[in-house]
C-alpha cells in the first residue's frame, strides 16, 4: 500500500455548493474516485492511496494530464486503486469530474 | 555435377544414403567402367515398398486384433510400434479446438528401443503427452506453429536439449511444407466418426484432417484415426476411406478446447472504449467488408458493438458482411441483427453446433447440416481474401514489430502472421484495400497496387502493469536463449498499418519515415515508459495531420463508452439472442 498526493494551482474554482461526487468501486483492476468541494482553497488537491507500490511516476503523469483537460480548483480528490491500470484511472477521473460539475447547479 | 550423370540416384535418398552407398561400391569394383553403366536400377517405389511391409507386419502383430481397417483400443500401441520406425516425421493431429488425444497418449507408451528419434510436425502441441514424447526420448525433432498451453515446458525441453526444434511456422507453411520437405510418414488424427469401410466423418471440427490426411496418404505413409464411435452410414463423408488405413475406437470420445468463446461479462469499459474507436476510426473509415478478428476480449468486444453502435452510425450492410473466423458466440448478436452474410471457419466451436445447423446460409454446412471446417482453406481465405486483420498481442517496439513470445515461453504464431500480413500476391481490388494502398504508396510514382489492412489492437498497459510497449522485444532474448535463427515476431512493423489503444489509433500508413513512425507509436502508448518519452511537439503535429487521432478527433465521447452498449453483458445474453440455439459448455454456465 503506498501513499501519494499532489497538488494542483491555477484552475478555475467549481462552485461550492456542489455536492460529493463518488464513482467507481474498490476491486481488483478497479478504483474509487471521490471529488468533494474544498470552498477554502483554490488548489485542486489529490490524495492517492494504492495496492500497487512504484508507480509514483505514471501517476504524475496521469494526474498532471488530468489536470490540464480539466483545469479545475477547489475540490479535493480522494482516490482508493485496487490496481487499476492508467487508462481506467483516467476513465475514471472523467467520470467523477464529469459528474461532479453537472450537479454543480451553477 | 552435370545433369545427367549417374549421382541422380544418390539424390533420392529420403530415408537413409542406401542407393547412395550402393552406387559407390559399384564405381569402386569396376574401376574405370562407366559409372551410370555399372550401377543397379534404381528403384522408384521405395515408399510404397516400405508402406506394404508395415501394413504386413502390423496385421501379423495384431491378428485378430484387427478387422479390415479396424484395431481394437487395447493393440494400439503395438500398432504404433509397428507402423511407425525410428526417425520417422510423426504428424499428431493436434488442433486449436479437436485434439488425437488417445493417439498421443499411445505413442508416448511405445517401447522406445523400437521407436525412437521421431521428428514431430504439428501445428498445435496443446496436451502434455505432446511433449511426453520428447521427455522418454522417443522423439527429437520438432517442427510446429502454436503451443500455447504447453509454452512454458517448451521452452524449458529446448533449453536443456531435449527438442531440437526446427522453425515455428505459421499454419499454411506448415502445411505447405508437408508438401515438399516436411510430409508425414505416419499420422495419427482424430475423426468424429468411422464407417466399417474406414471413411472418416469428422464432424464441425474438421480443421486440420484434410491437409494431414492428403499429404500423408498421397505420398505412402499410414493414416491412423481414432473416432469417437463406429456406425453403419456417416452423416456424410470428410476423408474417404482409401486416405485411411487404421481405425481406432477411442475409449473416451476425444478432447476439444472452446478456445474462441469470451465471456461478455468480462469486457471492460475501456474495450468497449477501444470497440468504439476501431468501428469508426477504422471499419467506418475504411469500409471494412471482408475480414478476420484475432482471439480475444478486444475484438469480442468489437462484435458486440455492431449491432449497437455501428449500427447507430448506419454501418449495417456497409461493413463486416464477410468473414473468416471460428464461430465466435459473440458474434451471434450481430447475425441476428443482419449484420453478416458469411462466416468461413478454421475449427468450430463447442457449443455452437445447433445455432450454426440452424443458420445455413451464414455458415459453411455439409449434406448432413452440420458445419465443415478447415484451417488450411480458411487460412487462405484470411490471407488473399480478407481485407483487414484485427487482433491482440503482448508486445510492440518502436518499429512496430509484434510479438506473443515471452521470456522462458515458446508460444508460437498459430495463424496471426498469415492473416496479419500484407498478401502480396493479391490481385483483386476492394474498396478497402484500394483505399488502405493508396496511404501506403501516396505519391510514389509506383504502379497502383492495395494494402492489407494489419491492426493491432493493444491495451497500454496488461493487468499487473506489465507495459504492451518496449524499447526491445522479449522475443530477441528467447532467440538468443533458445538458440533459434530468428527471433520469434509475430507480425512485422512494415505489415503493421495501424495501432489501436485506448489512447487512439496511429495509422502508420501515413508516416513519412522512420522518426515519425516512431513517434505515432508513441504517442499512442499512453503512460508506459516509451509513451512517456515521446516528442510532444512532434506528436501533436502527427495529430494535426491525422497520422494519430484520439477519441476526441473521431467524435467519440469517452463517456459514452460504458457496459451498456454491449449487445450481450453475459452468456447468458448469447444463448438469449441465440434463441436458444447455443449451448455453452458447462464452465461458461454460471447461471
Amino acid at each position: 500500500m503506498e501513499r501519494l498526493q499532489f497538488r494542483f494551482d491555477g484552475g478555475s474554482r467549481v462552485a461550492a455548493a456542489s455536492d460529493a461526487c463518488l464513482v467507481g468501486v474498490v476491486a481488483s483492476g478497479n478504483l474509487e474516485v471521490l471529488i468533494e468541494p474544498a470552498p477554502q482553497t483554490d488548489a485542486c488537491a489529490i490524495e492517492i492511496r494504492t495496492a500497487a507500490n512504484g508507480f509514483g511516476d505514471v501517476w504524475q503523469a496521469v494526474m498532471t494530464d488530468f489536470f490540464e483537460r480539466h483545469r479545475v480548483g477547489g475540490i479535493r480528490i480522494s482516490i482508493n486503486d485496487a490496481g487499476a491500470t492508467p487508462a481506467i484511472v483516467s476513465l475514471r477521473l472523467d467520470q467523477a469530474i464529469e459528474e461532479f460539475t453537472r450537479r454543480d447547479p451553477a | 555435377m552435370s545433369a545427367e550423370g549417374p549421382p541422380q540416384g544418390a539424390n533420392y535418398s529420403p530415408h537413409g544414403g542406401s542407393a547412395a552407398a550402393e552406387l559407390v561400391n559399384e564405381a569402386a569394383s569396376g574401376g574405370a567402367a562407366h559409372y551410370a553403366r555399372t550401377a543397379p536400377p534404381r528403384i522408384w517405389n521405395k515408399r510404397v515398398q516400405r508402406r506394404a511391409l508395415r501394413l504386413e507386419r502390423a496385421a501379423t502383430r495384431l491378428g485378430a486384433r484387427l478387422t479390415g481397417k479396424l484395431v481394437d483400443a487395447d493393440a494400439i500401441v503395438a500398432l504404433l510400434e509397428e507402423a511407425i520406425e525410428p526417425a520417422d516425421r510423426v504428424c499428431i493431429e493436434g488442433n486449436n479446438q479437436k485434439q488425437a488425444d488417445f493417439l498421443a497418449r499411445a505413442l508416448t507408451a511405445v517401447d522406445r528401443g523400437r521407436v525412437y528419434d521421431l521428428h514431430i510436425v504439428q501445428s498445435v502441441l496443446a496436451l502434455p503427452e505432446h511433449l511426453d514424447v520428447f521427455e522418454r526420448g522417443i522423439a527429437s525433432r520438432l517442427d510446429f506453429s502454436f503451443s500455447g498451453p504447453q509454452a512454458a515446458r517448451l521452452a524449458k525441453l529446448a533449453g536443456n536439449g531435449q527438442i531440437a526444434i526446427g522453425a515455428i511456422h505459421t499454419y499454411l507453411e506448415l502445411f505447405g511444407r508437408y508438401f515438399i520437405d516436411l510430409t508425414p510418414d505416419v499420422a495419427l488424427v482424430a475423426a468424429q466418426a468411422a464407417d466399417r469401410e474406414g471413411n472418416l466423418y469428422t464432424g464441425p471440427n474438421t480443421e486440420d484432417t484434410p491437409v494431414i490426411a492428403e499429404a500423408t496418404a498421397f505420398k505412402n505413409g499410414l493414416v491412423i484415426a481414432q473416432v469417437n464411435e463406429l456406425i453403419d452410414v456417416l452423416p456424410r463423408i470428410d476423408i474417404p476411406s482409401d486416405w485411411v488405413d487404421f481405425v481406432v475406437q477411442s475409449p473416451t470420445p476425444h478432447y476439444i478446447e472452446p478456445l474462441f468463446t469470451r465471456d461478455p461479462a468480462m469486457i471492460s469499459e475501456i474495450q468497449v472504449l477501444m470497440a468504439m474507436m476501431a468501428i469508426k476510426g477504422i471499419y467506418a473509415e475504411y469500409g471494412v467488408d471482408r475480414l478476420n478478428h484475432g482471439i480475444g476480449f478486444d475484438t469480442a468486444a468489437i462484435e458486440l458493438l455492431l449491432p449497437t453502435y455501428a449500427e447507430s452510425l448506419g454501418l449495417r450492410g456497409k461493413i463486416c458482411r464477410y468473414w473468416a473466423l471460428n464461430p465466435h458466440p459473440t458474434l451471434i448478436p450481430a447475425i441476428e441483427a443482419g449484420f453478416v452474410e458469411s462466416v468461413h471457419s478454421f475449427g468450430s466451436e463447442l457449443g455452437m453446433e445447433d445455432y450454426i445447423r440452424a443458420r445455413p446460409d451464414i455458415f459453411f454446412t455439409g449434406s448432413d447440416g452440420s458445419m465443415r471446417s478447415n484451417r488450411a482453406f480458411c487460412q487462405t481465405a484470411g490471407h488473399y481474401a480478407c481485407d483487414m486483420f484485427i487482433g491482440s498481442t503482448l508486445q510492440i517496439d518502436l518499429a512496430g514489430n509484434s510479438s506473443t513470445a515471452t521470456l522462458g515461453r515458446i508460444a508460437g504464431f498459430g495463424g496471426a502472421p498469415n492473416m496479419g500480413s500484407d498478401a502480396r500476391g493479391r490481385r483483386h481490388a476492394t474498396h478497402a484495400w484500394l483505399t488502405a494502398g493508396r496511404e501506403a504508396h501516396r505519391g510514389n510514382g509506383a504502379a497502383p497496387r492495395g494494402r492489407k489492412l494489419v491492426v493491432q489492437m493493444v491495451e497500454t498497459f496488461r493487468e499487473h502493469m506489465e507495459p504492451a510497449f518496449v524499447e526491445r522485444l522479449d522475443a530477441w532474448d528467447l532467440a538468443e536463449s533458445a538458440n533459434m535463427a530468428l527471433p520469434p515476431i509475430m507480425i512485422y512493423g512494415d505489415d503493421v498499418t495501424h495501432i489501436l489503444t485506448e489512447e487512439g489509433i496511429a495509422n502508420l500508413l501515413l508516416c513519412r519515415d522512420d522518426d515519425e513512425r516512431e513517434q505515432a507509436i508513441r504517442g499512442v502508448a499512453g503512460y508506459t515508459a516509451v509513451g512517456l518519452s515521446r516528442d510532444r511537439v512532434a506528436v501533436a503535429k502527427l495529430r494535426q495531420r491525422g497520422v494519430i487521432r484520439r477519441a476526441e478527433d473521431l467524435g467519440i465521447d469517452k463517456r459514452d463508452a460504458t457496459r451498456d452498449l454491449l449487445a450481450a453483458r453475459s452468456i447468458k445474453d448469447l444463448v438469449r439472442a441465440s434463441g436458444g440455439l447455443y449451448q455453452p459448455p458447462k464452465r461458461f454456465r454460471n447461471w
